[in-house]
């Protein structure tokens, strides 16, 4: 039947002693594998440390959201409703996660390091409603932590591969 | 021996039995799919219960559950009665399998099979025949180019490899002489295990049962990358369930016909066991099928029909006259 019976053979051998090994299968919702530092999940907004907020409403990110998932429509600050430290700020800072690709490209567009790209992957909801996330929700810090490698492993300053290889 | 017992022990033994095959058949697919899995480095299913003991009975729910499609063009009747044809098949050659060397209890006397037949062995294989017709029915009726190929590819298996299947136990029958399955294992408890004369009958044998009951690496019948599943297609939910269900309890009915022919049934090496002895062949030998699945590849159409009629029914023809020179000279 077979042109190598003994290799046939041979390979019962090797189904025979997996049996004794233990399995490579990561057990996930109990054991979740470090992320790397890099990772690009949830977005974030952030604020100066006097509270203000870094957003200034330029709308750089949607321009550069190849998805289309961002909507930001600004208002100017006043003397006594002040938000953000620039001229303007964010009224409303919407992204639809339903749509997003997680490509970064609005964390590269912002000239003011106000939207990064967080390491939270769990965002599954019940409804496409609950997908859209609105600007307290992206300022607010989530409620569910990931475990994180330790960036000094793989967090770099020089890319690892332009001193090796 | 008396083998009148009153027909009300009978039928307890029948409900008796019927409900141990179905559990066989629930927890033989919870084992396969742990041994594969570990064979792979994977866990297998281990989240309903503990050890995901509990898996068969979730399957269970979910195939009642799922609604029963029902393709337009099917012819309706027959298409429902494939598989229940398949299922009774497979059930009723549990049959005359003998699990046990029989009881006395009070005084009433227990066989140790459920119906005593004088041709056992015959009916089994005839009921395999009918069995068949569940596949090809089924194929046929559900109106689909890939059930129709599928159930097409099934029989010209089946019908190929019951030849060797058939003339592999010639020799046994020879040796044994009887067609009687309590009498083959009486005879075996008195001399020797048939499996050491008749090696070569039981290899022959071994390579017809995987291919008659179409597990790999003889899974032609429903080569997934061929065709989408074979005859059972068109078929969901608790239908397909019962093809399944059939093809697992043809597995562990014919694994122990094996052990009851070459491996002397409810005999064991030491302690009078009965009928724990016949279980523990049983599973070894299920277990002996699953590895197989998880370590040979499929084989090609033409490859699996050059081995059943080149290489196995030879092999069986030859075996089974060098047997009958040897019985009638020695």
């Amino acid at each position: 039947m077979s042109p190598q019976p003994l290799d046939t053979v041979k390979g019962f051998a090797v189904t025979f002693r997996q049996l004794f090994k233990k399995p490579i299968t990561q057990q996930y919702p109990e054991y979740k594998r470090p992320l790397y530092p890099r990772f690009r999940g949830r977005h974030r907004l952030h604020r100066h440390e006097n509270g203000l907020e870094k957003c200034v409403g330029c709308s750089l990110c949607a321009a550069a959201c190849p998805a289309d998932c961002i909507r930001v429509v600004a208002a100017e600050n006043t003397p006594d409703n002040r938000v953000s430290a620039g001229e303007r700020y964010a009224r409303i800072y919407e992204i639809n996660m339903s749509r997003c690709i997680f490509c970064g490209y609005c964390e590269l567009a912002c000239p003011f390091d106000a939207i990064t790209l967080g390491n939270e992957f769990e965002l599954s909801e019940y409804s496409r409603d609950d997908l859209v996330y609105t600007k307290d929700m992206l300022l607010a810090e989530p409620i569910k932590r990931v475990p994180i490698q330790d960036p000094a492993i793989y967090d770099t300053p020089i890319p690892y591969y332009k001193e090796h290889s | 021996m008396n083998y009148g017992e009153p027909w009300w022990i009978s039928l307890i033994k029948a409900a008796i039995l019927v409900n141990l095959v179905m559990l066989a058949f629930a927890y033989t697919t919870w084992l396969e799919r742990k041994l594969l899995g570990r064979m792979q480095n994977r866990y297998g299913p281990n989240r309903a219960g503990p050890f995901g003991l509990l898996q068969p009975i979730a399957d269970l729910i979910k195939l009642i559950r799922k609604e029963s499609f029902f393709p337009v063009a099917a012819r309706d009747g027959i298409y429902i009665l494939a598989p229940v044809i398949s299922l009774f098949t497979a059930l009723a050659a549990f049959a005359v399998i003998p699990f046990g060397a029989g009881w006395q209890i009070s005084h009433y006397h227990v066989n140790g099979e459920m119906a005593n037949v004088s041709i056992g062995l015959i009916l089994i294989f005839a009921l395999g025949s009918v069995g068949v017709y569940g596949a090809i029915v089924g194929g046929w009726a559900s109106e689909s180019k890939y059930s129709l190929l599928g159930s097409m590819r099934t029989c010209a298996q089946l019908v190929s490899y019951e030849v060797s299947l058939a003339l592999s136990v010639l020799g046994v029958v020879m040796m044994g002489q009887s067609l009687n399955l309590p009498a083959i294992v009486h005879k075996q408890g008195a001399t020797i295990w048939f499996f050491i004369p008749q090696l070569a009958g039981m290899l022959v044998f071994f390579f017809a049962v995987i291919a008659e009951t179409a597990r790999p690496p003889f899974d032609l019948p429903e080569a997934d990358t061929e065709l989408v599943a074979g005859y059972h297609t068109e078929y969901g939910g608790m239908r397909w369930g019962l093809f399944q269900t059939a093809e697992y309890i043809n597995m562990i009915t014919l694994s122990a016909l094996a052990v009851t022919l070459f491996f002397a049934g409810w005999h064991g090496p030491y302690a009078p066991l009965g009928p724990l002895w016949f279980l523990l062949k049983v599973f070894i030998l299920v277990s002996f099928f699953i590895w197989i699945r998880a370590s040979v590849p499929r084989l090609r159409y033409d490859q699996l029909m050059r081995f059943g009629w080149k290489v196995l029914l030879p092999v069986a023809t030859i075996n089974a006259v060098i047997t009958a020179l040897l019985v009638v000279w020695i």
